[in-house]
């Protein structure tokens, strides 16, 4: 049955057109760079087949005019130097005129500066948050391909959206020709930020700063996935990037820095026990629930948190973990202070757990210390 | 023929004072005692690659869940996470538990009778090497049933994920800090093998090709295992001792990790591919009935690929953000090396030329190699050019490139091994026509399996997904049904080899392919001890000559 489906799809997909078009060859480039490096392995896949056709052409006819059976008599020539000198010579020749464009593409590539737009991007497992540096606001752009699309362990599951795995909840926001620098980092572990039809790639590593750029030509939306093998859900990470009109972005970005100004928690703000219990359901939806389940019972290598050591001994401890991580558990320092008080009480007063006390986000701040 | 009465002639005399061998010096070991305490090249050989046969299906096995699970999109039959611990244990296995050892098993078996020695160097060394190996491969196979299973941070373990795994990340460890001993051992054996114990008048400029891969690749291992031993260790004292080599939170660079890793890593790709080359440096000139076209080139180029091995680690990590120097630098480099491998392939096209060829199974492989090979390695250049490189960085077309280079490259070279020394192996043919088809069908299903993966590759699909998005669906299917065919064609090379062991399609005689290095002067099956007293000088200089080596 699966092999019908997969069938079926084989011949209905190359009717589709999807964001991403590539098919035998590289996306559609859409940025200068991309441009370069698609025409950069046109000329090297050109050189190829000129190589590829005169080796086995040789190859080939050897094999079908030099045969035993059909009563060639082998010649004992085992040596010639002037033949050994140029095939070494003439592929050192060929490979020059290869390196030297490739190398402007690499300056190119590597040329940061002046940059007019700065976006940090942080690899978490397993999402991506975004901040613009220059406009004092960021967001957590996560896979919005709901799980049902995505089991299909017992049946079918549901019918796949087009976007599958390349859809987010909140993409990132660019305008368009405008030269953007991506900064990467990571919160846990290495991962790679790249969306194939800018032609840029660039790991995020925790603890260090790199840097790539792009500059969009035109206005849609470019899609990518996470390219670093970062865990259990690397296939589930992916980066979408929406390049929209100069004017378009700046009302975009007053928008967003409204609303970061409304929603941004007062941390000295003292919290009730309920108000937590259901900041916190949503905090553990967005971050836990994925490897501990909606209803606390674990999975895998992730333990139960329902009647777990953790969330019902000594706060300072569970709190604790929530920062620093353990094991397969990564570090949510990412987290603010607030949203940690709330998702520790959340744990301990939800999810089967009644230890009954509560956390404030200045617990929290000291804590981090 | 004259050639070939002249052959026995000298055969019988070279082989003088071998007859009734078993009845001077100690007694031969029979039942289990024969293989545990192995000290002979030929059942240590055979023992080597029996182990890596069956490391081959298990590895092979998890390759096709890894498989099955792409074949349509969405999660069907594993959990992600467990679909890491297969493409992780899946890599660790192939490598270093299926070819290298294959290699060394080749290298056991064939070194001493075609260089005229009488066993290994170090024959009670020889045992201990082999014996490593199935504690190695039993403590990756029992990490899938710790808690919290295998490692599953892919074959490069990079840091800090590989900081993250339980248990089965220590079993890992473990497994290859056992692995690289045993490769080591099995190093240092085969180099003072090839020095020390030539037949007279075999200088190491006439040697045989595949001497002289098995001597570079060895020197290779011997200065690379101890590094990944290094970073293994590293990664180790990371874990539970408290340091921080790889963790940035203490001052430690995950990148260093990548570093160390592929300093090893990329002449580890030569440690699997050289002795491919010898190999098929040996079938081809038979097969043509022409001696091999520009040894000492062949020789040259083997060096040069070795050296240039070493400075060319870092285009394995063109997307961690280097310098644009160190960029040029490792870009210019990588190239260079399509010049050597290039005059590897034209010699190899030259030896076949104007010759009087005839296509037997080992044949078939050697050509089916070279052709695999040469698109493997013109991915390579693709791969080269940094920018290029950037677009394709841990996307499929890696995994096609690899693949055409070590399961063509390397696994077929082994197969045309197998077929060529089988004969001398067991005293029995092999059935021809089933080689033939195990030929075809490999070579079809292979290229249906990875062929796909390019324009996976290159429309942007990561690897290591177990899931991915529609536009990928086509070619993740055909990949599959390839790799299941690829599969099941190999049960055909078990039954072959099983069926020639049991006395095939008759006897073989001591040189079935008219071929002129030593091995073939001694009988068929080759006997359990061979060149107690060095061979003739005339025997030596008549097959050097036969090989224009003289």
């Amino acid at each position: 049955m699966r092999f019908l489906r997969a069938c079926a799809l084989a011949a209905f997909l190359p009717a589709c057109s999807y964001a991403i078009d590539g098919r035998y060859n590289f996306q559609t480039p859409q940025t200068l760079i991309a441009h370069d490096i698609n025409e950069l392995h046109a000329w090297i896949m050109a050189v190829i087949a000129v190589i590829f056709v005169a080796v086995f052409g040789v190859m080939f006819y050897s094999i079908f005019k030099h045969r035993k059976s059909s009563g060639h008599k082998a010649r004992h020539f085992h040596e010639n130097t002037t033949v050994e000198v140029l095939w070494t010579l003439i592929p050192a020749l060929i490979l020059v005129v290869m390196a030297w464009p490739a190398a402007k593409v690499v300056l190119a590539q590597k040329n940061t500066g002046d940059a007019e737009l700065t976006i940090k991007a942080t690899g978490y497992q397993w999402f991506w948050g975004y901040d613009y540096l220059d406009h004092g606001f960021g967001f957590k752009s996560k896979l919005a391909t709901p799980r049902e699309q995505i089991d299909n362990y017992k049946s079918d599951g549901q019918a796949k959206s087009e976007h599958y795995l390349l859809e987010v909840t909140e993409p990132m926001i660019v305008p368009v020709g405008t030269k953007v620098r991506i900064l990467t980092t990571a919160n846990d572990v290495i991962h790679s930020w790249g969306v194939p039809a800018f032609g840029v790639k660039q790991d995020a590593i925790p603890g260090f700063i790199r840097d790539t750029w792009f500059k969009a030509d035109r206005i849609g939306t470019f899609r990518g996935q996470c390219v670093e093998l970062c865990g259990r859900d690397h296939g589930f990470m992916p980066i979408v990037v929406s390049v929209v009109s100069k004017d378009d972005f700046k009302a975009w970005v007053d928008k967003k820095q409204k609303e970061a100004k409304a929603a941004a928690d007062d941390p000295n703000k003292v919290w009730t026990r309920d108000e937590l219990i259901a900041r916190g359901k949503t905090v553990y939806d967005a971050n836990c629930a994925a490897c501990h389940k909606a209803d606390g019972a674990g999975g895998g290598p992730f333990p139960a948190l329902t009647g777990s050591k953790i969330t019902t001994g000594p706060v300072a401890a569970h709190i604790g973990i929530v920062l620093n991580g353990k094991g397969a558990m990564p570090a949510w320092q990412g987290l603010s202070d607030t949203e940690i008080a709330a998702v520790v009480t959340y744990e301990r007063n939800a999810l089967g757990n009644k230890v009954g006390d509560f956390v404030q986000p200045k617990d929290v701040k000291a804590a981090r210390k | 023929m004259t050639a070939a009465t002249d052959t026995l002639d000298l055969a019988k005399h070279g082989e003088a004072g071998h007859h009734g061998h078993d009845d001077h010096g100690h007694h031969a070991l029979t039942g289990w005692r024969r293989w545990v305490y192995a000290t002979n090249h030929k059942d240590i050989g055979t023992l080597y690659l029996w182990f890596s046969f069956a490391m081959f299906i298990t590895g092979g096995v998890m390759a096709l869940g890894i498989r099955a699970e792409l074949f349509t999109p969405g999660m069907q039959f594993w959990q992600p996470e467990f679909f890491n611990q297969l493409t992780t244990l899946h890599g660790i296995i192939m490598v270093f538990g299926a070819i290298m050892p294959a290699f060394t098993g080749l290298a056991n078996w064939m070194l001493p009778l075609m260089l005229g020695a009488p066993d290994m160097a170090f024959a009670r060394m020889n045992n201990w090497s082999f014996w490593l190996l199935p504690p190695a491969a039993l403590l990756l196979i029992i990490s899938l049933f710790v808690p919290g299973g295998a490692a599953a941070g892919g074959w490069t373990l990079y840091p800090p994920l590989s900081l993250q795994f339980g248990m089965g990340m220590d079993l890992a460890i473990f497994s290859v800090h056992l692995l690289g001993i045993s490769s080591i051992m099995g190093s240092i054996n085969i180099i003072t093998t090839i020095l020390n114990m030539r037949a007279p008048g075999m200088t190491l400029m006439k040697m045989p090709m595949f001497a002289w891969t098995a001597l570079i690749t060895n020197y290779l291992l011997v200065a690379v295992a101890p590094v990944l031993a290094g970073a293994v260790t590293m990664l180790l004292t990371d874990r539970h001792f408290g340091t921080h080599f790889f963790k940035a939170v203490g001052g430690g660079d995950p990148v260093l990790f990548q570093h160390i890793f592929w300093f090893f890593g990329h002449p580890e790709v030569y440690i699997m591919a050289l002795p491919a080359f010898g190999v098929v440096s040996q079938i081809i000139p038979t097969f043509s009935r022409k001696p091999l076209f520009g040894y000492h080139s062949m020789v040259y180029a083997t060096a040069s690929i070795a050296i240039l091995s070493f400075m060319v680690w870092a285009h394995h990590m063109f997307s961690v953000g280097m310098p644009a120097t160190a960029q040029l630098f490792f870009m210019f480099m990588t190239m260079l090396i399509a010049v050597p491998t290039g005059v590897k392939v034209f010699n190899w096209i030259a030896t076949m030329w104007q010759g009087a060829m005839s296509f037997e199974t080992p044949m078939l492989f050697a050509v089916g190699f070279i052709c695999l090979f040469t698109v493997g390695g013109f991915s390579g250049l693709v791969l080269s050019i940094a920018p290029v490189d950037t677009q394709m960085h841990d996307t499929y077309y890696v995994v096609a490139h690899f693949h055409y280079v070590l399961v063509a490259g390397a696994l077929f070279s082994l197969f045309g091994a197998v077929y060529y020394w089988l004969p001398k192996w067991t005293g029995y043919m092999y059935d021809e026509k089933m080689g033939k088809l195990h030929f075809w069908w490999s070579m079809i299903w292979f290229n249906v399996t990875f062929f796909p993966m390019h324009f996976l590759g290159l429309a942007g699909m990561p690897r290591r997904i177990p899931d991915y998005p529609l536009q990928f669906t086509d070619f993740n299917a055909m990949a599959s049904v390839g790799a299941f065919c690829f599969g099941i064609g190999q049960l055909l090379f078990l039954y072959n080899v099983i069926k020639t062991i049991r006395g095939g399609v008759g006897p073989a005689p001591a040189n079935p392919w008219e071929a002129h290095t030593l091995e073939w002067e001694v009988p068929s099956p080759a006997p359990h001890h061979t060149w107690e007293s060095p061979p003739d000088e005339r025997l030596v200089k008549k097959g050097l000559v036969a090989q224009s080596l003289e």
